[in-house]
């Protein structure tokens, strides 16, 4: 199949590839820009592993085109850390508080969180659950992924979120 | 041994000059590590995307493979033309099963129960001849592109013969059609645990309640699906594989590919989460190392969430007719429970042990004198079964949990007191059951009473009846369970007991390195567990050094000792045990490296505060970082080898079982059918507590693992085998919003059987939660007429039990 140009700007950073129209968004981050942090759970866009936000807004990289992510920001799990590398307060919070196991969701989930506390960032126990209900863990019976949003919201407050 | 040895000897110098280079290690900030809910040192890598699991590695060269898997769920292949799909855009080879003939044999099943026969046909990565469930792989396209295989798979036509199917295990025991028509029969086996006197049992007995208990079938559903990466290069094999049991795939890649075991590494990178689907032997393994070898191209492949759902061994599927007998005042007298199993298509490497591992503690926590499993294992055309977290014991938990309910709501006793009268004693243990096992400690009485501090069940009763009035059915169920897990000692299950052709051992072997870091090496595989973390706090406690500095390597067969994996909750009770007893003697070893070179009796050594010091002197000693130092200098006494690094192969005496309390509160709509939990506490007791944190979130996992199954799962095939759930959209996982947040509280009773007093806690709560959740649904329905009820507890089906109940609903 013929390929075609695709300008992605990923975590602030500017990629040209040659892709297949047909390439998915996570496929293009993964298997072109090596950016293995956004995980694939299902063929579905039930699982939510892949999300990643794009122009600040959570969404899941399996229902995109890379060729559709052409003029937004792209953020991913590797860029949510800061460049000297102190963890986003969300990321601190799931270690503190054992929100992962196994890690495969955990980026996903990190993902839907900011983008969560971004719109809401004081969020109910409720609203924190009903926020991830599209993202799926098998490991933690999101007992601590609900702890962990809830609190890095209170660690951070309104400026959670991610700045874009 | 000269004077100036010692406090500022050679060895100490190194490691002060090791020290100014930031390499060396002092004294960890505090030693007692065990116990702490430390946070775990795997977190770093996976918070930040920089985890690495086999999707995620890549090699030059590498092929992609796409399965072409049956549309059928039994047929005969009469024609595979591949000629369309050869020509597809970078596409290397097209192989079918006719291609794999230079196998030493089919798929391993690694159970031979003595005396006991067990119908095994054989099992190829790719099908020869016949399909005989829903996915079973037929073809296999290898080429240049990920999306470019798929579409050539779409291209190779086969021709399919369809013969009946049959999905209903009832029917399949009663005779054709056959899944394997050569067999004549669709029965596996048969096996019976019998223990007592049955029928004394029943004559004895007051009352008898009798059920059909069904633990329907689920899927293990990690989030990261199944894949491998082969690299056969230079007579030489690496497999990448997301599996719990890196060591068997080796063994079995050893043996079926005719490659010597030493040229064969199989790596378990980062897994993804497993839940038994990944404990498994599987025909992807073998076909992606067969293609590398065959095209000395690196293989890839990487599993879609729909072959998952078709193809990645499932669980439960056991249908149970149960009959328990007892005394008027509730003492229970009788326990028959006769299984009918439902294997699928194939025998996969444990699959006819499964429902036997739940036989074992049929009696759950309770003294039956007459106790009694009869299992027959059928073969249909669905997907084969085998271990899903728990693997035996939640059914059979569920199997006596519900059915003391029962008893109890014909013998009109609170499901409290019925457990009571039952308990085995707490003066009892180590106590030996009617299953032939022995229970190492326990004590029930105390978890029900931490769980009854937590629920007030007098307050809840007034609450139900109030509630009821504003027609809101609230129920509230319990469970007290009790499991064998610590999977291990050989001599029960190796092949003179239960027949399991393997040892049940774990091996661990520690390196100190010159500078006093510490490398660990356990034969357990994790895949989520936390053993980087928990391994690490065991080891630094007894080397004294901070955990920091104890790297934790697990699920590569190249580096450390032979090992027997991670499944059946034994990582902690017999690998972290191994780990204990090897640190141990790293220890040993260092004090007479300190005896030697502080001239002292090396019985006179200590390790408190990081340092092995003279006892009474705490001022005289070395780090353990200046011990390597004169381990790795030969300072060591005559006799003595140098270097600082041990290897330990552990066998305990036997299994662990774990126990605990559980309550579930659930909130039915009768309108709509819908039960949702409300509130769940889980009192559980594991023995000593390693990390409390990882214990937390096993138990949070476990349990959520088990309202899926009570409340939402449920693998769903048609008449015609055509499997209904395939995705996820169908398949309903429990997401966060369905739950509460949990209560969760701890008991204390140390195993007698290791070191450390631990017990697994990784099926704890998949174990214990099933029959909570179902007595509260049918505590709840109990007003509108419903007095029992099987899971799957889906909104469709307690609706329907409550019309059939013939009440309605109450205006």
């Amino acid at each position: 199949m013929s390929t075609i140009p695709v300008r992605l700007r990923v975590n602030g950073v500017d990629h040209e590839l040659e892709a297949e129209p047909r390439l998915l968004l996570v496929h293009a981050l993964r298997d072109e820009l090596g950016l293995t942090g956004t995980h694939v759970g299902c063929d579905t866009s039930n699982c939510g592993a892949c999300t990643v936000h794009l122009d600040g807004k959570p969404v899941k990289s399996c229902t995109v085109l890379a060729v559709q992510a052409e003029d937004v920001e792209i953020t991913t799990i590797e860029g949510m850390a800061g460049s000297n590398g102190e963890l986003h307060p969300i990321q601190e919070a799931f270690w503190n508080d054992h929100g992962l196991q196994c890690g495969y969701c955990t980026p996903g989930m990190i993902m839907a969180a900011a983008g969560l506390l971004a719109e809401n960032p004081n969020p109910t126990e409720d609203e924190v659950r009903h926020g991830l209900e599209g993202n799926l863990c098998r490991c933690t019976g999101y007992h601590n992924i609900v702890k962990a949003v809830l609190d890095a919201a209170k660690i951070k407050g309104p400026t959670v979120g991610v700045e874009s | 041994m000269s004077e100036d040895i010692g406090e500022g000897g050679v060895a100490s110098e190194i490691s002060e000059i090791a020290a100014e280079q930031g390499e060396a290690h002092g004294a960890p900030s505090q030693s007692n590590h065990v116990g702490q809910a430390l946070r775990r040192k795997e977190d770093p890598r996976l918070i930040t995307g920089r985890g690495r699991y086999v999707d995620d590695i890549t090699l030059p060269g590498t092929l992609w493979a796409a399965l072409v898997r049956s549309p059928e769920a039994h047929a005969k292949i009469v024609s595979i033309d591949a000629s369309a799909a050869n020509d597809g855009p970078g596409v290397h080879a097209v192989f079918t099963g006719e291609d794999l003939t230079d196998l030493a044999g089919p798929l391993p099943m690694a159970w031979v129960p003595p005396g006991v026969e067990v119908n095994n046909p054989p099992h190829w990565p790719l099908a020869r001849g016949t399909v005989n469930h829903v996915g079973d792989p037929v073809a296999v396209v290898l080429g240049e592109d990920r999306y470019a295989v798929v579409d050539a798979a779409e291209k190779v036509v086969v021709e399919y013969d369809p013969l009946p199917a049959v999905t209903d295990p009832e029917k399949a025991l009663e005779g054709a059609p056959f899944v394997h028509e050569e067999l004549g029969t669709n029965k596996v086996h048969e096996w019976s645990l019998p223990g007592g006197d049955i029928e004394a049992g029943f004559a004895e007995a007051d009352v008898i309640v009798e059920r059909r208990v069904v633990n329907h079938r689920t899927a293990g559903a990690p989030i990261e699906p199944r894949g491998v990466l082969a690299d056969y290069r230079a007579g030489e094999l690496t497999l990448w594989t997301a599996t719990q049991v890196p060591h068997f795939v080796r063994l079995f890649l050893s043996i079926l590919l005719g490659i010597s075991e030493e040229k064969v590494r199989v790596i378990a990178p980062e897994v993804g989460g497993g839940f038994g689907s990944k404990l498994q032997v599987y025909g992807e393994e073998v076909l992606a190392c067969w293609c590398s070898r065959k095209l000395e191209r690196p293989v890839k492949w990487i599993e879609t969430r729909t072959e998952n759902m078709a193809t990645a061994h499932q669980g439960r599927d056991q249908i149970a007719t149960v009959r328990m007998g007892a005394k008027r005042d509730g003492k229970i007298t009788a326990w028959h429970v006769k299984i009918l199993a439902d294997f699928g298509a194939y025998n996969m490497l444990l699959t006819p042990l499964i429902p036997s591992l739940g036989a074992f503690v049929m009696g759950g926590c309770y003294a039956i004198p007459n106790v009694q499993t009869d299992i027959i294992g059928v073969f249909t055309n669905k997907c084969p079964t085998d271990a899903i977290r728990g693997a035996g014991r939640p059914e059979a938990t569920h199997m006596v949990e519900v059915t003391l309910d029962q008893l109890a709501a014909e013998l009109e006793l609170s499901p409290i007191e019925i457990r009571r009268r039952n308990f085995i004693a707490t003066d009892a243990f180590p106590a030996a059951v009617a299953t032939g096992v022995v229970y190492d400690s326990g004590d029930y009485e105390k978890t029900l009473d931490r769980l009854l501090e937590h629920v007030d069940l007098d307050a809840f009763r007034s609450q139900q009846e109030a509630l009821r009035s504003e027609g809101v059915y609230r129920g509230i169920g319990f469970s007290t369970y009790t499991e064998i897990c610590g999977l291990a000692p050989s001599r029960i299950t190796g092949p003179d007991g239960v027949g399991v052709q393997a040892g049940g051992w774990e091996s661990a072997m520690v390196r100190v390195h010159n500078t006093g870091a510490v490398t660990a090496y356990t034969g357990t595989s994790g895949h989520g567990q936390g053993h980087e973390t928990a391994f690490a706090q065991i080891v630094a406690d007894r080397v004294g050094v901070d955990p920091e500095i104890v790297e934790v390597i697990h699920g590569d067969t190249g580096t450390g000792p032979e090992g027997r994996n991670t499944y059946g909750s034994r990582s902690l009770a017999v690998g972290g045990e191994a780990l204990a007893r090897c640190a141990n003697r790293i220890a040993d070893k260092a004090k007479a490296v300190v005896a030697h070179n502080l001239e002292a009796a090396p019985e006179d050594i200590e390790l408190a505060d990081g340092k092995f010091s003279v006892r009474g002197s705490p001022d005289k000693g070395m780090t353990l970082a200046e011990v390597a130092g004169a381990a790795y200098l030969n300072m060591v006494p005559e006799g003595m080898d140098p270097g600082l690094e041990e290897t330990t192969f552990h066998d305990p005496d036997n299994f662990v079982f774990p126990f605990g309390a559980h309550a579930c509160v659930v909130d039915v709509d009768p309108e709509t059918g819908k039960a949702r939990v409300v509130r769940y506490v889980a009192v559980d007791d594991c023995g000593n507590a390693i990390n409390p944190l990882i214990i937390d979130g096993q138990v949070h996992g476990g349990i959520v693992h088990a309202i899926g199954q009570a409340l939402y799962e449920r693998v769903a095939y048609d008449e015609d085998g055509q499997l209904v759930t395939g995705t996820f959209v169908d398949y309903a996982l429990p997401t966060a919003a369905e739950l509460p947040s949990f209560e969760t509280d701890r008991t204390v009773t140390p195993s007698p059987v290791n070191s450390l007093g631990a017990k697994g806690v990784g099926e704890a709560g998949t174990i214990a939660a099933s029959p909570a959740v179902t007595n509260a649904v049918i505590d709840a329905l109990r007003p509108l007429g419903v007095n029992y009820i099987n899971m799957p507890l889906t909104p469709m089906r307690v609706w329907e039990e409550i019309q059939s109940a013939n009440r309605g609903v109450p205006a």
